[in-house]
């Protein structure tokens, strides 16, 4: 159940609050990068993009491994599944009412075609 | 998986699918195209007789209570009823702003509400040759009160259907991440 992960979820959407670090994620899903080409887009100092990405992984939204003098981040996408997950039940009670409103605005429609109703 | 663009951004896709999103702490925004003119989308939300064929939640459940008095300040009347147990879910608010067919404004608030204070619903209808997007955004007084209307369906053990990559940074986006692309 994605509510009794209620934590990890502030974790995620206080990750996910910053423009920079919403921004290294989707680097990030086209594949590895170290810290260096995380930083490529932003005037910020290598202090600052490494205190992001912190943040990104105390989210479990960023892995990070040490090769040599490198740090290579990957991204962990299972907690953005959770948040998908968070808002998914909410999402399938207002579609099924959707497609009954579908259903009806075809009627309508049929409906104001026969009267030969010509209004926009 | 859906390819980034130039901006590096996903592309998604949205033909008569829903979209929820979360923009802030304190709103949840919906948004579908819907096959049809604007006007008659506007009639279908507005009219009782129409809203009870529709506004409902999972199966077993009917809207046998519609009562919309249409002006600024009117009253508007939901009740629902699980057809086998009898249990009932009404909702009652007051319309702020009308302005047909493009924009309703009401407040919301649940008869025995499992969430703190009213909310401002928040429709915006737009049509586009022939086709109309309605834009929900709800307003909850605090973060706890939408948390707690999002978390609800889920006691129910709607099972999630995301496992690509590409819809969970869609659920990134939803966040507010592309409001114009780039970093702000």
């Amino acid at each position: 159940m994605v509510s009794d992960r209620a934590p990890t979820l502030d974790r995620v959407f206080h990750a996910l609050a910053h423009p920079a670090r919403r921004r290294m994620l989707r680097s990030l899903a086209a594949g590895e990068h170290n810290i260096g080409e995380l930083a490529a887009p932003f005037r910020m100092s290598f202090p600052a993009v490494s205190k992001h990405i912190r943040v990104l992984e105390r989210a479990n939204l960023v892995r990070r491994r040490v090769v040599g003098r490198t740090h290579i981040c990957r991204i962990n996408p299972a907690p953005l599944k959770d948040l998908a997950a968070w808002t998914e039940g909410y999402r399938q009670v207002w579609e099924r009412a959707f497609q009954r409103l579908d259903a009806l605005l075809d009627e309508l429609k049929t409906h104001e075609k026969n009267r030969g109703h010509t209004e926009q | 998986m859906d390819t980034p663009n130039s901006r590096g951004e996903l592309s998604i896709k949205n033909t008569g699918t829903l979209k929820v999103a979360t923009p802030s702490d304190r709103e949840i925004v919906m948004t579908r195209v819907f096959d049809a003119p604007r006007h008659l989308v506007w009639e279908a939300m507005t009219r009782p007789e129409l809203v009870q064929r529709w506004l409902f939640g999972p199966p077993g459940w009917s809207m046998p209570v519609c009562e919309i008095d249409l002006r600024v300040g009117g009253n508007y009347r939901y009740l629902w009823r699980h057809d086998s147990d009898g249990h009932q879910m009404g909702m009652r608010g007051i319309y702020r702003e009308v302005v047909p067919p493009e924009r309703l404004v009401a407040t919301e608030s649940f008869d025995e509400s499992w969430y703190p204070g009213e909310a401002l619903d928040t429709w915006v209808l737009v049509e586009q040759g022939g086709r109309t997007t309605i834009t929900l955004t709800v307003l909850y007084e605090s973060r706890e009160a939408r948390d707690a209307v999002l978390k609800t369906p889920m006691a129910d053990g709607v099972a999630a259907g995301y496992d690509r990559l590409a819809e969970m940074l869609a659920s990134g986006a939803a966040l507010g991440v592309e409001k114009g692309g780039g970093v702000a």
